[in-house]
């Protein structure tokens, strides 16, 4: 028999990694955050929310213009792959502001060796989905570097589009007593890549999400305009880093209900098994919206009548509370901060 | 989800609240062993629907937050070698060493792999028979078949180039342990579920009956542990002292036995050292002599590792249960989930760690008084 000798009951001081990229930097957590504000806004010195697209005045029209670069593994997946994933997230970052996409930029980086049956695919892939979108791939840029200086192909889309007539949603723009709706099931994207990437081999198939958002938007702005406050696609970092990015642009708090968040069954079993929680697992094709409450039913219906956002519900409201809180009511009716993953969410052990 | 929705349905759960604040009459604390359990607890806030004089004690139950350093340390120094891929579950590779953790190391340029099961494992060590493949077997009884079994297979299979790096605790010791301690509040325990899945509960039975503890093995959704919490303080106000199983769906008595043979036949008992609270006597496995070809420690010859250790954090007090996180002059500001000092803020289970994640900040007047 033993007894626990406090002295013993000591910890380690870590020396935590500073000086490197991690893989988690790209996670769309804290770690994104820290080195986006300590490394590249700070030496570019812009300032203000962080949007998903911005607004440039060009004679009298309101150009909305935005990038992205996507580097997926696996480049195919069950309901997509990186090429439709290049133009969805374009074309979502500009609706996100209330714009239409009018042309697209491609660009490719290609390894040495990287065979072209598979960049002809891919490229396929990108030109249907563009003339889904009605938006034409204006310009590109093509480089290959040696092998082994990439993982395959990187593709880079930039996008401008015209915002549209009483759409100004702002990361910003959110105000108490906003109503906050969703547009469709959350994890889905997230969890269809791990589950063909790392093989799981889950019975029930589970398929990405990634489609365009540009008409559920232009609906969406019919029907609440300038009520329309705040538009988000929680892609990296998923639900809960979208809603903790928007509160804290407003300068608002937001609190969410659970069992008001729609999951499919499947991914929830996925994520339960994995140790991963839905609301940190990223999306390419809903969207969270701060609305007014006078418009928030007519929004809604609006949402419901499109493809994209037939299962939006309202899942909580936006309140006056510390600002970038944000809450969720449990299902045992208890009360829980959403927090921010700081890097890579991680499988559990158990 | 079938098996899922029903055990987190708020109208049982507002009745088993009622039941349970109609039971209690006095003060009790209760300890949940499980890091996954007090993930549960903080998550949904069910300890704060709890009555006033029920007090849950977060346990040391997170083998990821108890796994000593110097295993850490071992697991760095070898996942940093040319030739090695080191594998690994996803949450062991946040956990700091003295000088960083696995990620870090792959960000430098390490070999170093996710997988879901050791076997995973083995099957990477089967298609690069050039490189040394080593498994981070860590945790408790859960996951000690999984890798005894992977052993096992490399053993029948002939791979030689798979090793294991052992650091496996038993949940039974270090509850002794913990009712020995001379600063001991825990009044009644909640044993994990999936430990006693594989392991049954025949070793708490005498430990129940020497404490004159009640000892509630429990499952893991909010239903489970309202019903393992109600069913701990009701033998607590009746003076009784059993082992009780509300897991009744996952659990037997006698566990699952194959596992446990699997698991005899491949490890030996030992001693153990647990992060944060120090050595327990036959606490943990180690390989048994007729698979110690397998283990990485003696095959890296790892040995000469120093670790150092922080004396400022009280991860020590958290695991016995006599002091909250939010107790801690560093919680939230110096020990961050970003930056943890400590075990229990290291893996998302630990006690500070789901604390923190769950928005819980220390008072005020707690720091001023600490700090």
């Amino acid at each position: 028999m033993t007894t626990i000798d406090p002295t013993r009951a000591t910890c380690p001081a870590p020396q935590a990694e500073t000086e490197r990229v991690l893989l988690g930097h790209g996670s769309g957590g804290q770690l994104s955050t820290e080195l986006l504000d300590d490394v590249i806004i700070a030496e570019l010195g812009t300032a203000g929310p962080l949007e998903d697209a911005a607004l440039v005045g060009i004679a009298d029209v309101d150009a909305v213009f935005s990038t992205d670069s996507f580097v997926v593994t696996p480049r195919f997946f069950p309901g997509g792959d990186i090429g439709s994933l290049a133009v969805h997230g374009t074309v979502n970052d500009l609706a996100m502001r209330g714009a239409r996409p009018v042309a697209l930029a491609l660009a490719y980086v290609l390894e040495e060796g990287f065979p072209l049956a598979e960049l002809r695919t891919i490229t396929a892939s990108v030109a249907a989905a563009a003339r889904a979108c009605g938006v034409p791939v204006a310009t590109g840029d093509t480089k290959v570097v040696g092998a082994g200086a990439a993982d395959g192909v990187y593709v880079t889309t930039t996008g401008i589009g015209v915002r549209l007539r009483d759409a100004f949603p702002s990361a910003a723009g959110g105000v108490p007593g906003d109503v906050v709706l969703l547009s469709g099931h959350v994890g889905d994207h997230g969890t269809a890549i791990l589950s063909a990437r790392e093989g799981l081999g889950f019975e029930a198939e589970i398929r990405s999400d990634s489609r365009p958002l540009h008409d559920l938007v232009a609906a969406m702005i019919a029907a609440g305009a300038r009520d329309v406050h705040a538009l988000r696609d929680p892609t990296r970092g998923g639900l809960a880093s979208a809603l903790n990015e928007l509160a804290a642009a407003s300068e608002v708090a937001v609190e969410i209900t659970d069992a008001d968040i729609p999951i499919r069954p499947q991914v929830a079993a996925a994520c339960e098994l994995l140790g991963l929680d839905p609301l940190h697992v990223a999306n390419e094709g809903c969207l969270v919206a701060f609305v007014a409450p006078g418009s928030a039913d007519a929004v809604l219906s609006a949402m419901r009548g499109t493809e994209a956002g037939q299962a939006a519900r309202a899942i909580g409201t936006v309140t006056g509370g510390p600002a970038g809180q944000v809450t969720a009511r449990t299902t045992v009716g208890a009360r829980r901060v959403v927090d921010v993953l700081i890097g890579e969410q991680l499988p559990r052990i158990c | 989800m079938k098996y899922l929705d029903e055990y987190r349905d708020p109208a049982l759960a507002v009745k088993l609240l009622a039941e349970l604040h109609a039971t209690a009459t006095r003060p009790w604390a209760v300890m949940e062993v499980c890091g996954g359990q007090t993930h549960t607890l903080v998550r949904q806030g069910i300890d704060e629907l709890l009555p006033a004089g029920i007090r849950m004690i977060h346990g040391p139950g997170c083998p990821v937050c108890v796994t000593p350093l110097e295993v850490i340390d071992k697991a760095l120094a070898i996942a940093a070698r040319p030739e090695v891929i080191f594998t690994s579950y996803g949450d062991m590779l946040r956990v700091p060493g003295s000088a960083g953790d696995l990620l870090g190391v792959r960000a430098r340029g390490g070999d170093v792999r996710v997988v879901y099961t050791p076997l995973d494992a083995v099957r990477i060590a089967r298609q690069h028979p050039d490189r040394e493949v080593v498994f981070f077997a860590v945790g408790f009884e859960t996951t000690a078949p999984a890798n005894a079994m992977a052993v096992r297979y490399a053993a029948d299979a002939g791979i030689g180039n798979f090793s294991v790096l052992v650091s496996h605790v038993l949940v039974p010791p270090a509850i002794t342990a913990l009712l020995d301690a001379p600063d001991n509040q825990v009044q009644g325990f909640l044993a994990a579920g999936h430990v006693c899945a594989v392991m049954g509960w025949t070793e708490y039975e005498p430990i129940a009956a020497r404490y004159r503890v009640p000892i509630v093995v429990t499952g893991f959704e909010p239903l489970d542990l309202l019903e393992g919490i109600l069913m701990a303080v009701r033998q607590l106000e009746q003076g009784r002292s059993e082992v009780e199983n509300q897991y009744a769906r996952a659990v037997r008595r006698t566990g699952n036995t194959a596992a446990q043979e699997v698991v005899r036949r491949v490890f030996r008992v030992t001693e153990r050292n647990w992060r944060g609270i120090g050595p327990i006597p036959t606490s943990g496995l180690a390989l048994a002599a007729e698979f110690s070809a397998y283990d990485a420690d003696t095959r890296f010859a790892t040995t000469g590792v120093r670790t150092e250790e922080n004396p400022d954090c009280i991860a020590g007090a958290i695991l016995r249960g006599t002091k909250l996180p939010t107790d801690c002059a560093a919680y939230g500001t110096r020990c961050t989930p970003r930056t943890p000092l400590g075990a229990p803020m290291v893996s998302a289970e630990g006690t500070c760690a789901a604390f923190h994640n769950s928005g819980r900040r220390p008072a005020p007047s707690t720091v001023e008084e600490i700090g």
